[in-house]
């Protein structure tokens, strides 16, 4: 190397770093999907005046913030089979962790936006004889909805770049791979700042679509 | 239309109404008057149960809000109520906010509910505002497109709640003539208010409320030129 980089030498990889991206964007799809429909129920529970769902929520909440991925990523592909004598592939397993730990964050992010919207709003649908269901539905969700969206965003971005903590679970994702050719090759730095790269790409296309979707909401 | 029996509300242990007693008969228009924290909005929410009853009876066009068996849902079709803030929905078009209620509720069809909206508008004269969204229009028609929702539901009872206190002084004229003309028109209304103008004009009955009771009430005439109680003097002063 002489004390110069050599980019060309990362083309070859590109293959490999291809396959990566495609299982960081396959768990990070699937698993923000499914991360937030977890949010939206959690996130009402936070709200529920039921304590049993409301008990569950938090705790599940407290848990998922209060412990690093990379612990949740053992315990769902190693700690879990132990206990249950169920398997996962380690692709699921990612999939899992990132839709686990993603729907926590995402819970709260619902509740803040459901709670920001002002209570006048609710008693104006209630006094028109609409029910709690049809409130939520019509007035209070698409409100909540447009609020949540800057900081889903955050959230979605942040899990994304979570995925690279996948690869202690050997999901064969971004990361894994980059560590894969660089141990082997010897050319951290160029295959690195590629995977780099790769992640910005998605976070910078991700924050592109929120931003028109934020925009067509935005309709006053 | 309404009789309320020794209603008491209490917030944990501050009791905010401490026994109402009255009866609103169908077409009348009933204002009420009294210093602010005495318990006006409080009571009116409880006659359409935005606001739980501690205590006492409410029966609204016959339904008895506190019998487990009444639908709060569908009483409330039948209660208008008009709020000091507008509350009109900022995601949906004037129209739209009209449309919401008749279509979702009374299940009427999306072109009926329409037709419905846009003859309404008309009457509140805001026919030209139809498909803007309510941030771009002044406080003033913003209320009134609130009336106008709140019209749309065919309600036999309309609740105002201050329903001028939010505007600049120069729009408080056309939301009472609207509500003027409703009264024309023989609706059943009770009406919060500061306006003491309006209340003399318009009013059948004022009731007079301090600290958690109806202190007096009676004719308009009668309340604003010869009240009785030294309370109900002493807030007139300070209003007139
Ligand atoms: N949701 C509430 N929780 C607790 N206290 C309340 C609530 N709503 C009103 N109050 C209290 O009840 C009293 C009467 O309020 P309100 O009915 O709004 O009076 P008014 O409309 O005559 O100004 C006030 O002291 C107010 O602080
Ligand atoms: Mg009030």
């Amino acid at each position: 190397m002489e004390g110069r980089f050599n980019w060309a030498g990362v083309i070859e990889f590109l293959p490999e770093l291809g396959t990566g991206l495609y299982y960081t964007l396959l768990i990070s799809i699937v698993g923000l999907i499914i991360g937030f429909i977890l949010g939206a129920i959690f996130g009402l529970g936070r709200i529920s005046k039921n304590k049993i769902f409301y008990s569950i929520t938090s705790v599940y909440i407290e848990i998922i913030r209060g412990t690093p991925v990379l612990v949740q990523a053992i315990w769902i592909f190693f700690a879990l089979p132990l206990i249950t004598g169920f398997n996962m592939a380690s692709v699921t397993a990612g999939i899992v962790v990132i839709a686990i730990n993603s729907g926590a964050y995402i819970a709260e992010i619902v509740r803040g936006a459901v709670q920001s919207i002002e209570k006048g709003q609710v008693e104006a649908g209630r006094s028109l004889g609409l029910t709690h269901n049809q409130t939520m539905r019509y007035i209070v969700w698409p409100q909540a909805f447009k609020r949540m969206i800057p900081p889903l965003g955050n959230q979605f971005i942040i899990s994304i770049k979570d995925t690279s903590l996948l690869s202690v679970i050997l999901v064969p994702e971004l990361m894994f791979q980059g560590r894969l050719i660089a141990s082997n090759h010897f050319n951290a730095v160029e295959i690195y700042t590629t995977v780099a790269v790769f992640y910005l790409f998605i976070t910078l296309t991700l924050s592109y679509v929120l931003r028109i979707i934020e925009r067509r909401l935005d309709v006053q | 239309m309404i009789k309320v029996q020794d209603l008491h509300k209490k917030f944990g242990d501050n009791e905010v109404l401490k026994g109402i007693n009255c009866e609103i008969q169908a077409q009348e228009v009933v204002c009420v008057i009294g210093p602010s924290g005495s318990g006006k909005s409080t009571f009116l929410r409880c006659l359409n149960m935005l606001e739980s009853i501690t205590s006492g009876d409410v029966t609204v066009d016959g339904h008895n809000l506190k019998d487990p068996k009444t639908n709060i849902n569908m009483v409330r079709t039948e209660v208008g109520m008009v709020f000091q803030q507008f509350n009109l929905f900022p995601h949906k078009t004037v129209i739209e906010n009209i449309m919401l209620a008749p279509e979702k509720v009374r299940k009427i069809s999306r072109d009926e509910a329409r037709e419905r909206g846009l003859k309404l508008l008309d009457k509140v004269g805001l026919s030209e505002k139809a498909d803007q969204y309510p941030s771009s229009l002044s406080g003033g028609q913003q209320q009134r497109v609130a009336i106008a929702r709140a019209l749309a539901m065919e309600p036999k009872l309309m609740l105002f709640d201050e329903p001028t206190s939010a505007l600049d002084p120069e729009l408080v004229g056309e939301v009472l003539e609207v509500m003027k003309q409703l009264a024309l028109e023989g609706m059943t209304m009770v009406v919060v208010t500061h306006e003491m103008g309006f209340a003399r004009e318009v009013a059948d009955r004022v009731l007079f409320m301090d600290e958690g009771i109806i202190m007096e009430e009676g004719k308009p005439e009668q309340i604003f030129s010869k009240p009785t109680s030294e309370r109900t003097k002493e807030f007139l002063n300070k209003v007139l």
